[in-house]
């Protein structure tokens, strides 16, 4: 397999960033990224994320105190053009001067390498991205698929000791996205990259992250694997940002979760409590003592299952069913939610 | 042409009319320059004298004019382009600024511009007198354009992101400058050189303030020609001008082509 990278581990340690203007994008921040990890940090815009990655490439200096560990070794003194990081852009930024080939060949031009190593590594480059036939276009002649494609294979080229990827899927359409991420999966998977992507897709998040770091208002609010994220998030902002989260309000006591439409098992400490749990974990399910009453509201037939929105005493609850079932709105129904899928996001709020 | 109604036709004579209605006295004037005699006009026979006068008269002013466009426009392109770059690249009100006070030489009459710089440096002992006061006053005046057009380029690429990708990929600022930056904003370098040789081997106003006897231009020369010689003369002066002028446009012009198209054919 193609020789790519020298894969390293990534620290951060107290990196804040504080804007000239005085905005402060990014609070005392720590961070561990393993060699040859894939770390996603999801957020929304504003959230830091971006600026986490420039520090990392070292576009952007850290405030005083803050530093960047390549490997155990202080980068932070080191600029860009001298860190060995390849980085794709949300737009590319492909030279238009130069065609497909001096494009992924240039890293290594600025760095004075004999012609024949440049060009034998670009097409190897190319070769790799399934985008040889392109090598003589010219950028403007390519599709923004390619163009990424390109971009990949340009960072690629010059051995990097990581790869930066901030949003680079987020300018296609979603058709081109779905398939991109899976191509740049398995290159992360094939060239083991210590990679940091930089995404606001939770799709994207989950599908592509060994590990994913959740920020909002330049805080951590969790990292974790994709299913711990999932399916334990910390914080109400955590659950809300990643899929659909159900919060039912209610009372813990003796055992149950106790609301005005019934209740149903589960082991927290007695007091006032917000039951969430995601749409695919409830169950419609016959009359009984474990089951709480709800009216369908709306039904949503999706082809793989019915997406039901119920109103369960007062509150809107979602639920996937993939029965065949079918359900009618005004129809009264009995929703059930297995004890361990229950998540506590602490006391309502 | 059977489909084209009257509309069509009406605004058809009306282009040519105003075409021709400013096209016709440049012709005239350019005919006149090779004519014996006005009067008698293309009937009296046509002659090189005029032109041969006009050169062995006024080739040095010829020549200085040619040589006073390319020293301003290399001046404008060593000051103007690296300005452009840091306007380009601040976001401030303090850039912003400085590119609205650029335009200051172009709002303000050359005359001003002429008098101001000969009142302040006139007598600086021999500057008054050089080429290079007209020169300054030149460059003063094409400046602008020169910053402006190569601006225009800079601002619609997006030259941070470029750069920074150029330097992940390990180019120090002087590899980014010359392999990045100024390819990408050729097309707005030959604009701005096109405008300023041709305002500064046309420039007129400031420069009949600024000259010498020893140091004219052609426009000045022409102004000359016209006042005080026969009229032949002054159009054969005129004739002179354009061959000059526009051998020299379609070579910029040239220029600026083997980036857009030549390039895709090669390896």
């Amino acid at each position: 397999m193609t020789e790519v990278a020298r894969s390293v581990a990534i620290k951060l340690r107290s990196c804040s960033k504080t804007f000239p203007d005085g905005t402060k994008a990014l609070q005392p921040l720590d961070l561990d990224v393993g060699a040859g990890e894939t770390l996603v940090i999801l957020g929304p815009s504003g959230c830091g994320k971006t600026t986490t990655l420039r520090i990392i490439a070292g576009l952007d200096e850290p405030d005083p105190g803050g530093k960047v560990l390549f490997d155990g070794e202080d980068v932070t003194p080191v600029p860009i053009e001298r860190r060995d990081v390849g980085i794709v852009f949300q737009s590319y930024a492909l030279f238009p001067n130069m065609s497909v080939r001096e494009n992924v060949a240039y890293g290594l031009r600025v760095r004075r390498r004999p012609a024949a190593e440049q060009r034998s590594r670009a097409d190897e480059m190319l070769a790799m991205m399934r985008i040889e036939a392109l090598a003589d276009r010219r950028i403007d002649q390519l599709s923004g698929g390619q163009r990424q494609r390109v971009a990949l294979a340009r960072a690629l080229a010059i051995r990097p000791r990581a790869l930066l990827l901030d949003e680079p899927l987020t300018a296609l359409d979603a058709k081109l996205r779905e398939t991109l991420r899976v191509e740049i999966d398995g290159l992360l998977r094939r060239v083991g990259i210590t990679a940091i992507y930089v995404t606001h897709d939770q799709a994207e998040a989950m599908a592509l992250g060994d590990r994913i770091v959740v920020m909002e208002h330049g805080r951590v609010a969790q990292i974790g694997s994709p299913r711990e994220i999932y399916r334990a998030p910390k914080s109400r902002f955590v659950a809300d940002f990643i899929g659909t989260m159900n919060k039912l309000p209610g009372r813990a006591e003796a055992g149950r979760f106790v609301t005005a439409a019934g209740s149903i098992p589960w082991s927290r400490e007695a007091g006032a409590a917000e039951a969430a749990f995601r749409p695919e974990d409830a169950r419609i399910v016959p009359a009984g003592p474990d089951a709480l009453r709800a009216t369908v509201t709306t039904s949503f037939f999706l082809g793989d299952r019915t997406r039901l929105v119920l109103d369960v005493a007062g509150t809107a609850v979602t639920v996937d069913s993939s029965e065949r079932a079918a359900w009618t709105r005004g129809e009264a129904v009995h929703l059930a939610v297995p004890p361990q899928a229950l998540i506590d996001l602490g006391d309502r709020a | 042409m059977r489909g084209r109604g009257i509309a069509f036709h009406l605004q058809l004579a009306f282009t040519l009319l105003l075409a021709s209605f400013l096209i016709v006295p440049v012709l005239a004037s350019m005919l006149a320059g090779v004519t014996a005699n006005y009067l008698s006009g293309v009937a009296g026979g046509l002659t090189l004298r005029w032109l041969g006068e006009v050169w062995s008269g006024y080739a040095g002013q010829v020549v200085s004019s040619l040589g006073l466009g390319l020293a301003c426009l290399a001046c404008t392109l060593v000051l103007g382009v690296p300005a452009a770059y840091v306007l380009a690249r601040r976001q401030g009100h303090v850039a912003r600024m400085i590119e609205e006070l650029l335009v200051m030489p172009v709002a303000v009459p050359g005359l001003a511009t002429a008098l101001a710089l000969i009142v302040t440096y006139g007598t600086w002992g021999d500057f008054r007198t050089s080429w290079s006061f007209i020169l300054v006053g030149h460059v003063l005046f094409t400046l602008p354009f020169m910053v402006r057009s190569v601006l225009a380029v800079m601002a619609a690429i997006d030259l941070k992101t470029l750069e920074e990708g150029a330097a992940s990929l390990g180019a120090t600022f002087g590899q980014r400058f010359l392999g990045v930056v100024l390819p990408n904003a050729r097309p707005g370098i030959v604009a701005g050189a096109l405008m300023v040789l041709t305002l500064s081997v046309g420039e007129f106003n400031m420069t009949w303030l600024l000259h010498t006897p020893l140091t004219k231009t052609l426009p000045v020369g022409l102004a000359d020609a016209y006042a005080s010689l026969r009229l032949e003369v002054a159009s054969a002066y005129t004739l002179l001008f354009f061959v000059m002028i526009v051998p020299l446009l379609v070579a910029m012009q040239l220029l600026s082509k083997p980036l857009g198209s030549g390039r895709r054919q090669d390896r």
